[in-house]
Formats: C-alpha cells, sequence, structure tokens
C-alpha cells in the first residue's frame, strides 16, 4: 500500500487461501538461527518463514541482524546455531553454491555481475553450458550460441527485452538494466526462492519502478521473493508480509494492508511494542 | 486471514518502462565515438600502433622490411613474447607477475644441467624443467590465494629466491648447448621458407598464443578468468571458486614461462644463469603495450602478441636506423606510459 493507512479504518478480512500458513508448509524456513562475531551477537535466535508464492519483505534498522539473516540464508555465512529448513527438510548451506543448489538464488546488492563480459556470460556465469559431443566433453567448447538463446529468452520472459543485444558488455549498461540482469540471472535458475537484496537501493525513480515490477512478475512466475529493503513505499508496495528484524531477531511479521508505515518504522526502531498492534497488523502465524 | 487474498495495491504493467542503452542518447563526439571504439575492440590500438611503427621503420631503413630482418624480429621476439603470454594470464587477473624472468632462468639452468652434467635422457630432461616452471608458478598461487598476499610482494619476493636457486644450481656457470641433448637445442633450429628463416621456437610460441586465446574465450575456465579479474567478489557469489582459478592461472603462467626457457636455450645455444634477468618488465611492457589492462579483466592474448612484436619492432627498427640503445630504453618507456594512459582514458566509458 503506497499512503499509510490508520489501523482503524481496517476490517480484518478472513478469508481462505492457498497460502494459509496454518495449512501451508514454508518454502524456506529458518528456527532459532544465531550468529556471533566476537563480541558481537549479529543473530539471536531468528526466526524466519518464506511461504509459496510470496513477496516477503525483510525491514530492520542498521545492525538489526538483516544482512546476516540474509547471508545465513544464501549461503554466504553459517550460522553458529538453529537450523534452516528448504521444504520442510533441514539443509546446510556452508558456501554460496550450495544454496544454489538447494534452489535460493541471491540477487546482492552488489549484483555480482562482472562489467566487462557480456549480459549472456553473465546470466551463465559459474554454470556455463558446453557444446554437445567431442567439442564439449574433450575440447571443453562452450555453446555460446546456446547461451545466447537462452539469455534471450530468460530475459524476454521477464519482459525485459529492450536490452537487445545479449553480447553487449553489462558495464555498457545503466544501473536498472545491470539490475534487470542480475534479477534475470536469478530467477532464470532459482527453482525455490529468489532473495534480493536493496534492489532499488542505488536506482532513479524510473528504473526503480521498472525493478518492483519485475520482482512483481518473478513472483506471479510462482517463485517466492525475499525482498531487503529500507525503501518503506517500495515494501509497503508489493510485499505480501513483511518481517521486521530488530535486536538480531524476528520483532514481529506485518500484514502490509493492515498497519501503516509509520507502525512498522515503530516496531522498527523499537518505539513501539508489536504486543500493542492490532490483530489485523499482523501477518498470520506472526509471533506476538 | 490470507495472504494472497490481501488486496495488492500495485498493479504491475504488462511492460515495464523501456530502460534504454544510454549510449543512444547521449550526444557522442569524435573522441567519444574513438573511445567507444577502443573500449569494444581492445586490439584496434596495439595493431594501429604496431602498423604505424612498421611504416616509420620501413621509411627509415630501407632493409628493415627485408625478410631475414623481419624474420630476425621473430625470433628476438619469441622468448619475451612466450613470458608475456603467461604473464597476461596473471594480469587477466588483476595481478601481476615480477618472478618471470627468474623462473625462465631457472627452468633453462635445470634442463640444462640434467642434460648435460648428470646425463638425464633430453626429453626427461624437458619435462622436469616444465614440471619445475609449473612447481614455482603453483608456489606463486600458493602464497597469493591462501597466505592472501599481493601478487606484487609474493612475486617480488620468489623473484630474489628462484634466482638465487638458480645460481646454486648452475654454480653461476654457463651451460654449454653442445653438452646438451639435441632435443634441448630443438627450439632454434630453422625452417626456411623461401629468404624467411623461422625457427622452431617461434612456431611454438604461435601455438602457445592460439592454444591460451582458445581457452580464454571458447572455455569455462577462460570466462572465469576474467570474471575473477575483473571483480573478484561478484566472481566468486556467481560461485566461482576464485582461488582454483587464481592458482591455475598462476600454475599454466610457470608451464609457459618454462617454456620459454626451452626457447631461451635454443635461442642463444646455453644455458646462462645471468640470461634473460632484464626480461622482467619486458614482459610486463609487451602485456601493457598489447592493451591489457592492468587493474584486471581486459586484455587479449592477440593484443600481447602485438605488444611484444612493437617492442621488438622499436627495438629492432632503431638499431637499424644506428640509434644507440639508451634511446631504444627510452622508446619503449615513452611507449608504455602512452600505452597506460590510453588504457586510463579508455576504462572511463565504464559507468
Amino acid at each position: 500500500m503506497t499512503q499509510p493507512t490508520p489501523r482503524t479504518d481496517l476490517v480484518a478480512p478472513p478469508e481462505e487461501t492457498v497460502t494459509d500458513p496454518s495449512t501451508t508448509r514454508p518454502v524456506l524456513q529458518a528456527r532459532g538461527l544465531v550468529k556471533r562475531y566476537g563480541g558481537v551477537t549479529a543473530l539471536s535466535g531468528a526466526d524466519l518463514e518464506l511461504y509459496p508464492g510470496e513477496i516477503l519483505a525483510v525491514i530492520g534498522d542498521n545492525g538489526a541482524g538483516k544482512s546476516s539473516l540474509i547471508k545465513a540464508l544464501s549461503g554466504a555465512i553459517v550460522p553458529d546455531e538453529g537450523e534452516i529448513l528448504v521444504d520442510g527438510a533441514p539443509v546446510r548451506l556452508p558456501t554460496p553454491i550450495a544454496a544454489r543448489e538447494a534452489g535460493i538464488e541471491t540477487v546482492h546488492q552488489s549484483l555480482a555481475v562482472s562489467p566487462s563480459l557480456d549480459i549472456a556470460t553473465n546470466l551463465f556465469l559459474g554454470r556455463e553450458l558446453r557444446r554437445p559431443g567431442v567439442l564439449g566433453s574433450v575440447f571443453r567448447m562452450l555453446d555460446r550460441a546456446r547461451m545466447r538463446a537462452e539469455a534471450a529468452r530468460h530475459l524476454d520472459d521477464l519482459g525485459i527485452m529492450t536490452i537487445q543485444n545479449p553480447n553487449q558488455a553489462v558495464e555498457t549498461l545503466s544501473g536498472g538494466q545491470r539490475q534487470a540482469v542480475a534479477v534475470a540471472r536469478a530467477a532464470a535458475f532459482g527453482h525455490r526462492v529468489v532473495i534480493m537484496d536493496e534492489p532499488t537501493a542505488a536506482l532513479g525513480v524510473r528504473e526503480s519502478r521498472a525493478v518492483l515490477d519485475l520482482i512483481l512478475r518473478v513472483r506471479d512466475k510462482g517463485l517466492p521473493v525475499i525482498l531487503i529493503s529500507h525503501n518503506m513505499p517500495h515494501v509497503f508496495e508489493i510485499a505480501d508480509r513483511v518481517h521486521v528484524q530488530r535486536l538480531g531477531r524476528r520483532a514481529a511479521t506485518l500484514d502490509p494492508s493492515g498497519c501503516s508505515m509509520s507502525d512498522a518504522v515503530a516496531v522498527m526502531t523499537g518505539a513501539l511494542d508489536p504486543a500493542e498492534l492490532s490483530e489485523s497488523a499482523l501477518a498470520p502465524g506472526a509471533v506476538r | 486471514m490470507t495472504t494472497s487474498n490481501t488486496p495488492r495495491v500495485t498493479t504491475a504493467s504488462p511492460e515495464p518502462p523501456p530502460l534504454r542503452p544510454e549510449a543512444d542518447v547521449r550526444p557522442q563526439n569524435l573522441a567519444d565515438r574513438i573511445q567507444n571504439l577502443l573500449h569494444a575492440q581492445a586490439t584496434l590500438g596495439p595493431a594501429a600502433v604496431l602498423l604505424i611503427t612498421v611504416l616509420a621503420f620501413a621509411l627509415i631503413s630501407p632493409n628493415f622490411l627485408q625478410p631475414t630482418n623481419l624474420s630476425l624480429i621473430l625470433q628476438q621476439t619469441a622468448v619475451i613474447g612466450t613470458l608475456a603470454l603467461g604473464q597476461t594470464l596473471i594480469i587477466l587477473t588483476a595481478g601481476i607477475d615480477l618472478s618471470v624472468g627468474s623462473i625462465m632462468v631457472l627452468c633453462s639452468i635445470i634442463m640444462g644441467r640434467l642434460s648435460a652434467d648428470l646425463g638425464v635422457p633430453a626429453p626427461v630432461a624437458l619435462l622436469v624443467g616444465l614440471a619445475s616452471g609449473m612447481a614455482c608458478g603453483l608456489f606463486n598461487g600458493f602464497l597469493v590465494t591462501r597466505v592472501k598476499l599481493p601478487p606484487f610482494i609474493v612475486t617480488l619476493g620468489s623473484l630474489n629466491i628462484f634466482f638465487a636457486l638458480n645460481l646454486w644450481i648452475s654454480r653461476s656457470e654457463t651451460i654449454r648447448g653442445a653438452d646438451m641433448g639435441d632435443l634441448l637445442l630443438w627450439t632454434g633450429r630453422v625452417v626456411t621458407v623461401g629468404d624467411t628463416r623461422i625457427t622452431y621456437g617461434s612456431i611454438l610460441m604461435l601455438v602457445i598464443v592460439a592454444v591460451l586465446a582458445y581457452a580464454l574465450h571458447r572455455t569455462r575456465w577462460g570466462r572465469h578468468v576474467y570474471a575473477t579479474g575483473d571483480d573478484r567478489e561478484a566472481a566468486r557469489l556467481a560461485g566461482i571458486r576464485v582461488n582454483r582459478v587464481l592458482l591455475s592461472v598462476y600454475a599454466v603462467a610457470g608451464l609457459v614461462y618454462a617454456v620459454g626457457a626451452w626457447m631461451l636455450i635454443g635461442r642463444i645455444a646455453s644455458a646462462s644463469p645471468q640470461a634473460g634477468v632484464m626480461d622482467n618488465l619486458d614482459s610486463i611492457t609487451a602485456v601493457v603495450l598489447g592493451g591489457t589492462s592492468l587493474f584486471g579483466g581486459r586484455g587479449m592474448i592477440i593484443g600481447t602478441v602485438m605488444g611484444a612484436l612493437i617492442v621488438g619492432v622499436c627495438r629492432n627498427g632503431l638499431s637499424l636506423a644506428g640509434v644507440d640503445v639508451l634511446w631504444q630504453n627510452f622508446a619503449v618507456g615513452v611507449l608504455v606510459i602512452l600505452a597506460v594512459s590510453l588504457d586510463q582514458w579508455i576504462r572511463k566509458v565504464r559507468r
């Protein structure tokens, strides 16, 4: 929702859906994650649930453990305690590659694209396709034509074919286009979850708009998305639920249609105890 | 209460606002166009410089374009060119190798001593020499990837270590080619095509060029070398095992230097502990003149060949014209500075 809405205006809509948390198993779940760096505790028993087909926003002040939480889910750090479950089964994610193999793709804030390489190469970076037959098996020859064709198809899938030429070097693209390449890569290979870290932070208004639409299209393709953002209007516009991280753990999970941005910020900063929020402000299954 | 039934305020438009390449919008003057062209075609610059120097010397000295002279340039370029090929791999990963010359001399001494003094069959001596080059590269690569030292420092140290080993093994004595097995001198043998005499060493260099160019552009490993040099953290997050890539680059470079050692033995018909000491900086010069960026991730093998030829052509042409060797060094130095300035300017295309 783009405008803060007074809570008194709201009526809780108690309908049934496919993603009822009480009956649906989370695609990705974190339980009691703890991560300490020396004397600093970044995560102190953090929980998170991501359900099929939703956009879950993760918000939190600097130092709330947001990025540690996301890094744990994307395999960039290993938590000291707690467990991560994918489709209900516990998994270990010691490396970014392990997370990718579990179907979790991450669009990092730095985008992790290689500027001097072309779009198709970037899309397939780290999982390049080889030519069939002897050329591929003995001579290790890359199948550039197929990678280009598939890159074009993935970009097309997400409606970003305005990038005409998959052979274009990424450094010749604008910020929003680079973001689109990174999102396309995640959407093309992620078969369970796409995590996006501050995807609009470096972008202008128009480019942000395009990226938000892109995120919605990823969700509409059936991939659940975890969106980390500082931008409250963006969060309230596209998120289905809002996970508020505070002091290394989850303070609450809010329903953006049932509470205002100022409530969310108040919970985030600790000015408001989530227990004081009305039932409709909390997302279903949320911990008080 | 549900999540998916909550009203979604956003209406995802079927088409996003078109994201147009900014290059189409920006007005371009001639300098911009040249900058973009050189950015897209990295070997254009070195090719133009090579052409200009060749034309210039052809006008100055009538003997310059004689086939015998051109084949001499190729022979003179082969050793430095080969070292520069290995150096290119390392510079592509945003590293630098100051120990090239030392590794080459050490390998040539190992091959020579084994064959001449210890009576080891030449093929075995050659293989041990090649393996030693690879081991030297792995030593550098280990320090860079595991101990996490900057390549400059690592290779500054190993430059001295390998050179000292070279003096120790050779007892500071030159090994005569006549005492070695024939295979070690093969690279100095000549095939005559008309008036042109081409050494097997020069042909061997061209083979390495082809193999490396293929590996860099047509294989996964090559793409990972570029990605690692371009932005190491991005490469890591994209799932590339960057340390493994770096280690392999140093190992392959070491092997290429060892092939350079074999060529050196053929060229000077001996193995001298003092040969090739100056080749460290010349190899870097060739790489830089060839348009490979010292910041990593940008450059091509074929550019390095041109860079090495530019150095060879300048030195040869200036001596044909009777210019003192000190002015040859002066000219090469000026060229290097111009090449790096050009690279800086080209890189500004990046946003």
